[in-house]
């Protein structure tokens, strides 16, 4: 199917991959990017639109390498359709999702739906995270080369993080012969079971009981070791404390093959946001303190941390207006990761470009899927962003299915407006 | 010209939200209110046409008891819902329940649950005023009041005393509402038991740590051994009850370097020869039963206030 020319027009073309931070036109024509060019050096074919953007960002579609979709198991919470719509709100054209949905994805049948519905229903491309071990429950490993076959990027039991240190050693080693990545969820369960917040001073006054920081770091440790005793790369999932950052500087600068990603909430808030059992700040990992979040900053901004994604985890009312230990963890990110992002452009912990690098370019050189670039010739996901814009967060104005989150009511600064995946625009806030 | 004092508190959820202002003067209405349960006729008309639910999620006899007996010597009306008969098994959920009790209109619940910060929940979704009668792991404030009223009591004051609080601290919700109460008084606890058992920070709300018992009791004017609770399998907390009480039990041997005039509380049920031997919990020191009388009069001083305290 072929769709209008489409010519953006005066937009500041951010675009790290081919080392571009100026003002440009990109002309798409069917599913490509089919020139680039200064400012006004570009028309648009007789058939065609043409969108002035004025003050407006033209970056590589957004991926987001750590969702939950719900879909197959728990639609009431999330769909494929309505998460990859959520995604296209935020600016995303791509979104890895994590296989803990129900029945896990530990094989080509669930593998299978997924895409399916993705091509028929999604808003964004849809990339398959496949278990490491079978039902993740963390005992025999899971059919990788079915798996692979079917579609799957990488392997995680995100969610149900692989306790023996054997198994995971194995899934590591075996990963090459599939080339899969391997993602840790990083969590020693028996140091965080029951946990329901950070461990310290507040979880005592709340009288909670703590998750300590160890839990993760223990496991970041360990994932690291093992991946650099067999000769594989690892990828850490969400990093939510300062010992974790450094573990990973450190590895990387032995020149180990690890790649790292946080999410918005561990650079944006600390445990103080759970106020008074506040259980929209519940999540797993949990919020830290202020010196972690400090931690995190400065891992986006020196380059040990490689991507921003939301862990986006939608949960409905039920799980969420209980008692906050009964409560589930995690909270839904596609729609604020774009203004929290910026939050930290404008507090000069980041430039537009390295922003660019966290929520695109680096995760589709970690995933190894396209995307993540401007350049001529390449399928045209653009992501058009305002950096100026001011909304507030609202209830009603979400998007995803549940409205799980601590952002609520917050005015963001930063939107997207236009996001364009193979040529089609998916969501749009502009006149066209 | 001072300005005039008033109680404002519409819930009780915690000692944490409390002033000294307030604590002196709820323990001072608890005062005139431990005159009435001294009458022959214990029973006043202030909270008449009044209802008081009691939704206990937890087992409890002697704090809902002591509610029961408050809100009845009050003349409110009161109704029970214990977990075995309220539906929580059959998987409703806190907020259902609130609504459900609204429609009753209440106008106080006491409650009890296992999950700290269910109170704040329920005061969340309801008009009633709550009490909380012990959330999880977090507070126990009317416990604590009426531990400060006993101490007052024998001690004529709370400032500048020193009170050893032994054993679970982590666990438990009458150590931290006793250590936000007593040091908010000026009082300074010290307190001690197995490392594992101390919660990270516990500093930071005004507490000394001390490494052993021994410390924590030197010189105290109140001695208070807290509840090992048996059941927590799952986590290593200490080898076994008998070293417990070997190293950390409250006994004749440990009281001595305690001020001679020092009082022992325990807020029960005790586990007699592990936290606390009977020799101390009997003795001419303890003050375990003041503690139990006290607590009707520090409920019903708490039911009145809340409504109001409307003339009796
Ligand atoms: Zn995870």
């Amino acid at each position: 199917m072929t769709t209008k020319p489409l010519l953006l027009k005066n937009g500041r073309i951010i675009d790290p991959a081919n080392n571009i931070d100026q003002q440009g036109d990109i002309l798409i024509i069917n599913n490509q990017i089919a020139r680039k060019g200064k400012s006004g050096t570009l028309s648009c074919p007789d058939n065609g639109r043409i969108v002035d953007l004025n003050g407006k960002w033209i970056v590589p579609g957004l991926i987001d390498m750590h969702v939950h979709l719900r879909e197959p198991g728990e639609e009431y919470k999330e769909t494929i359709a309505s998460g990859t719509q959520a995604a296209a709100a935020g600016g995303f054209t791509a979104v890895a999702c994590m296989p803990n949905t129900n029945p896990v994805n530990d094989c080509q049948t669930v593998t299978s739906f997924i895409l399916a519905k993705a091509e028929k229903e999604g808003s964004a491309r849809v990339y398959p995270v496949g278990a490491i071990s079978k039902s993740s429950s963390g005992t025999e490993l899971a059919e990788f080369g079915e798996m692979k076959e079917a579609g799957v990027v990488a392997v995680s039991d995100d969610g149900r993080p692989v306790a023996n240190s054997q198994l995971m050693r194995r899934a590591l080693e075996y990963s090459s012969n599939h080339n899969l990545l391997v993602i840790s969820h990083s969590e020693e369960m028996s140091l965080s079971q029951n946990g329901a917040m950070n461990d310290g001073i507040l979880s005592t006054r709340l009288g909670l009981r703590g998750i300590p920081r160890v839990a993760e770091e223990i496991m970041v440790y360990r994932d690291l070791a093992l991946a650099e005793y067999v000769g594989r790369p690892v990828h850490i999932a969400h990093m939510s404390t300062r010992e974790s950052v450094d573990l990973v500087r450190r590895a990387k600068a032995k020149g180990c093959k690890v790649s790292a990603e946080t999410a918005p909430h561990y650079f944006s808030l600390s445990e103080e946001a759970i106020g008074l059992y506040d259980t929209k700040a519940k999540m797993n990992p949990p919020l830290r303190t202020h010196d972690d979040m400090l931690a995190i900053r400065d891992g986006l901004r020196d380059g040990t941390i490689d991507a921003i994604a939301t862990d986006h985890a939608p949960h409905s009312v039920m799980e969420k207006d209980v008692e906050f230990d009964q409560a589930a963890n995690g909270i839904i990110g596609l729609e604020t990761a774009v203004p929290l992002t910026l939050a930290l452009v404008n507090k000069n912990i980041l430039t537009p470009s390295r922003m660019i690098e966290l929520l695109s370019v680096n995760p589709a050189r970690i995933l190894r899927v396209e995307g993540g670039t401007l350049s001529e010739g390449k399928i045209a996901d653009i992501t058009v962003i305002d950096p100026e814009k001011k909304f507030v967060y609202s209830k009603e104005g979400i998007v995803s299915k549940s409205k799980n989150s601590p952002f609520l009511n917050w005015e963001l600064t930063g939107k997207a407006v236009l996001t364009i995946l193979g040529g089609k625009i998916t969501f749009s806030d502009l006149e066209i | 010209m001072e300005t005039q004092y008033r109680f404002q508190k519409k819930h009780i959820l915690g000692i944490e939200d409390l002033s000294p202002e307030d604590i002196s003067f709820i323990l001072d209405a608890a005062d005139s209110f431990k005159e009435i349960s001294q009458r022959s006729i214990k029973k006043v008309p202030t909270l008449r046409g009044k209802t008081v639910i009691h939704l206990f999620f937890e087992p409890s006899t002697r704090t809902r008891l002591s509610f029961e007996i408050a809100a009845k010597r009050m003349s409110a009306d009161t109704f029970n819902i214990s977990a075995s008969t309220s539906s929580a098994q059959k998987g409703e959920t806190l907020v259902d329940t609130a609504r459900n009790l609204t429609s009753m209109n209440p106008d106080i619940i006491v409650i009890r649950h296992s999950s700290s910060g269910s109170p704040h929940l329920l005061a969340k979704h309801i008009g009633a005023s709550v009490i909380n009668a012990g959330d999880g792991t977090h507070e126990h404030p009317s416990q604590a009041l009426l531990d400060m009223l006993t101490v007052r009591e024998n001690k004529g004051q709370l400032k500048d005393l020193k009170i050893a609080i032994i054993g679970d601290i982590i666990h438990s919700r009458v150590a931290h509402s006793n250590i936000i109460g007593f040091t908010k008084m000026g009082a300074h606890v010290h307190v001690s038991g197995p490392a594992t058992l101390i919660p990270p920070g516990i500093e930071k709300m005004g507490a000394t740590v001390c490494h052993k018992v021994e410390e924590a009791i030197e010189d105290a004017d109140v001695v208070m051994a807290l509840r090992i609770q048996k059941e927590r399998q799952f986590d290593p907390l200490f080898p076994s009850l008998r070293e417990y009480a070997i190293c950390f039990g409250v006994n004749d041997t440990r009281i001595q370097s305690a001020k001679p005039d020092a009082i022992i509380m325990h807020p029960g049920p005790i586990n007699r020869g592990v936290e606390m031997t009977c020799e101390v919990a009997d003795g001419k020191r303890s003050v375990i039963m003041d503690q139990v009388t006290n607590g009707v009069a520090v409920r019903m001083a708490l039911l009145y206030l809340i409504m109001g305290g409307e003339d009796r």
